[in-house]
């Protein structure tokens, strides 16, 4: 492996001097007071209106094992023949990601079906460890996704998200709202950018 | 030295094509719209401004621990943080990390730090070959034109135009433009330029202080895909992007999408912590160009507060109608009017000008920049400079000595509305005069406020 280019810190002491010669009255850091923020009396049901807005699919299930009946009904997913799940006891997969070094070899993955830790009604978005994924990729270069999340697992807003993974530990999480998409071409929405083409979130009642 | 640039000069061929103009106009009123819904739909919407104009304050205040501390953290999670003084200093840096790598093809997401700082022509020259991957910026970078709108790089071209650029670079059908079509086109061709990436280059939207922690937000995912695959990731960011908590995302995050395209939140906000696994780098190249010295001005600081949302922009009455290379500024709009000319009086002379002084700005910016109380103050410093043409100044001494003398302020307005009446219009409207090319002269009034309010106050 190649010696990484050090870090260049020629710069560090002039800019922090800079800084420093102008002293500034520091005003106390704010706290956001959470009895002033939306709350949602059916978090579920927003968090599903929301994720529809946002251009992505919900679904609720009792049990993992409806998740692969309610995907047989999905075209795609029916011809689909390269499968990475990370949710094994509700979809086999096709493919054992862990068994890849390469994360280029995952270019031609059909789906992914992910596992997500927690949603947040307000903006239709669900929380992923990145110690859940063998490789970062599998979100991002699937034509399609799917996340399996469990039913208990919702808040309202964004700060009860941050208080949730206050201590998250991995190299990598992510808040994924919906299908990648694009609206650069006069304004006009394209689902479906460089990532997911769709998204399918099941809400799953036993995980 | 920058050329001089004169807003109005340069904003000239587009405000006369009217139909592009009012297009232009109705798109991004349409987002504004949009985040106008938005903003409307969460109560608490003012006192996230509040907060996160408090958070920001805070931390620009305290810049340098927290720099510090970022710096610590960062580097316990394994990440390479460099420090940078200026632009160049800054593509330095980054060249010769691509060198180390014996890298040639760069997968670069959206970043307004790396358009400031010029960094792909500077790659390019050193045979570099760069891919913008966010669609906007891909569309821009294959017409040789720079993002017209930090958010929305390509809002100025019309989807026909887009059709021509594809068809010419990337073989779609002739006349294609089809928004639809041309998305899939790109997504073809950028995936290809993902697998073949080298290095992947990205901004930053959130450094955290406490965490060392980055991070990214996009729709599109290319921010992801672009670091995904290859081994080396490098993030660039102005010193100002700092957080000093992890929790404090709670804040921004419910904010910056709102604001900047009315969505609840981008599809991926996407957390860095460290490189992605042993073998791989995370480098940080923490970035000054100027902002330590924008951070000494009582009056400008609290332009470091902007999260780059671009809601200023698609609110601004003279932006949505003159389009962004009006500014020829790589943040234009009312906070790039304020930015620009802390970097170069001079040449940025004419943008705090570029304002109706409408204040819809301050209104819907997240941080609450106060940006036409900015404006109207870099117009004071700029007229005590001398730096406005002589015409102005001239015309504006005439006017504060006139308002000191009732009695000839009287005079002057009796012979305006005597001349106004009798003028013939030749010989108002010639070619020497500009003003009146786009004006008519008012009708004079019958009767002077002066006069009405006498024969009024004791009614």
């Amino acid at each position: 492996m190649m010696k990484p280019t050090p870090a260049d810190t020629d710069a560090r002491q002039a800019i922090l001097d800079r800084i420093n010669t102008k002293q500034v009255d520091i005003p106390p850091l704010p706290d956001v007071d959470v009895d002033r923020v939306i709350e949602f009396d059916q978090p579920i049901d927003t968090f599903i209106e929301m994720l529809a807005m946002v251009g992505g699919q919900a679904h609720q299930v009792d049990s993992q094992r409806d998740v692969r009946a309610l995907l047989e009904e999905i075209d795609v997913f029916r011809t689909a023949t390269r499968i990475v799940s990370l949710a094994p006891d509700s979809v086999a997969g096709t493919i054992d990601a862990t068994q890849i070094d390469d994360p280029h070899d995952l270019a031609t993955v059909d789906w992914t079906i992910a596992r997500g830790e927690f949603m947040v009604a307000e903006n239709g978005s669900i929380w992923i460890d990145g110690n859940s994924l063998p490789h970062r990729v599998l979100l991002f270069i699937a034509q399609y996704l799917a996340i399996v999340v469990p039913r208990s697992q919702i808040v309202s807003n964004m700060h009860q998200a941050y208080e949730r993974i206050e201590n998250f530990s991995a190299r990598f999480g992510v808040f994924v709202s919906g299908p990648s998409k694009t609206a650069d071409i006069e304004q006009s929405l394209v689902l479906g950018a460089h990532g997911c083409r769709k998204l399918q979130v099941f809400i799953v009642g036993d995980l | 030295m920058l050329p001089i640039i004169q807003h109005p000069a340069a904003a000239k061929e587009f405000v006369n094509d009217p139909n592009r103009s009012r297009w232009h106009d109705q798109a991004l009123w349409f987002v504004r719209s949009k985040r106008d819904k938005q903003a409307a739909s969460l109560p608490e919407w003012e006192y996230l401004r509040e907060t996160a104009s408090g958070i920001k304050t805070h931390t620009i205040a305290n810049l340098s621990h927290y720099l510090q501390e970022f710096e610590r953290n960062a580097t316990a999670r394994g990440a390479i943080v460099h420090w940078a003084r200026d632009a160049e200093h800054h593509n330095e840096i980054v060249l010769r990390i691509l060198q180390d790598h014996k890298t040639h093809r760069i997968v670069k997401s959206k970043s307004m730090l790396t358009e400031e700082c010029g960094l792909n022509h500077y790659l390019e020259d050193n045979g570099i070959d760069v891919v913008d991957t966010d669609l906007g910026e891909r569309i821009v970078q294959l017409r040789g034109e720079t993002p017209s709108h930090i958010v929305l790089p390509a809002i100025h071209i019309k989807k026909e135009e887009v059709g021509d650029t594809f068809h010419t670079h990337l073989g779609t059908d002739e006349g294609a433009s089809d928004p639809k079509y041309l998305a899939e086109a790109a997504r073809g061709h950028l995936r290809d330029k993902f697998l073949a990436g080298e290095i992947g280059i990205t901004g930053v939207n959130f450094a955290i202080a406490e965490t060392g922690g980055l991070v990214v937000c996009t729709n599109e995912g290319n921010a992801d895909l672009g670091t995904s695959l290859p081994r080396v990731h490098i993030a660039c960011m102005g010193i100002e992007k700092l957080l000093p908590r992890q929790r404090d995302l709670g804040v921004f995050t419910r904010l910056l999408a709102r604001s900047a395209t009315g969505q609840p939140i981008t599809s991926y906000t996407s957390h860095f912590n460290g490189p992605r696994d042993e073998n791989s780098e995370l480098h940080i190249v923490l970035v000054d160009n100027g902002r330590s010295r924008l951070r000494e001005s009582e009056t400008f600081r609290a332009a470091m507060h902007c999260i780059r949302c671009g809601a200023c922009m698609n609110t601004c009455p003279v932006y949505r109608r003159s389009g962004g290379h009006s500014y020829r500024a790589t943040v234009p709009g009312p906070i790039g009017s304020v930015l620009s000319p802390t970097r170069d009086q001079n040449s940025y002379k004419s943008l705090p000008y570029a304002c109706s002084l409408c204040g819809s700005c301050s209104d819907v910016c997240p941080v609450k920049i106060p940006l036409h109380h900015q404006l109207l103050a870099w117009r004071g410093e700029l007229v005590g400079k001398k730096l406005l043409p002589v015409s102005k100044r001239l015309a504006m001494r005439f006017a504060s000595y006139l308002f000191r003398f009732p009695a000839l302020f009287r005079m002057v307005g009796k012979v305006g509305r005597f001349t106004l009446r009798v003028l013939p219009r030749w010989a108002t409207h010639h070619r020497l005069n500009t003003w009146t090319i786009a004006r008519e002269l008012p009708e004079a009034p019958k009767e002077t406020f002066r006069d009405w309010h006498r024969r009024h106050r004791d009614h």
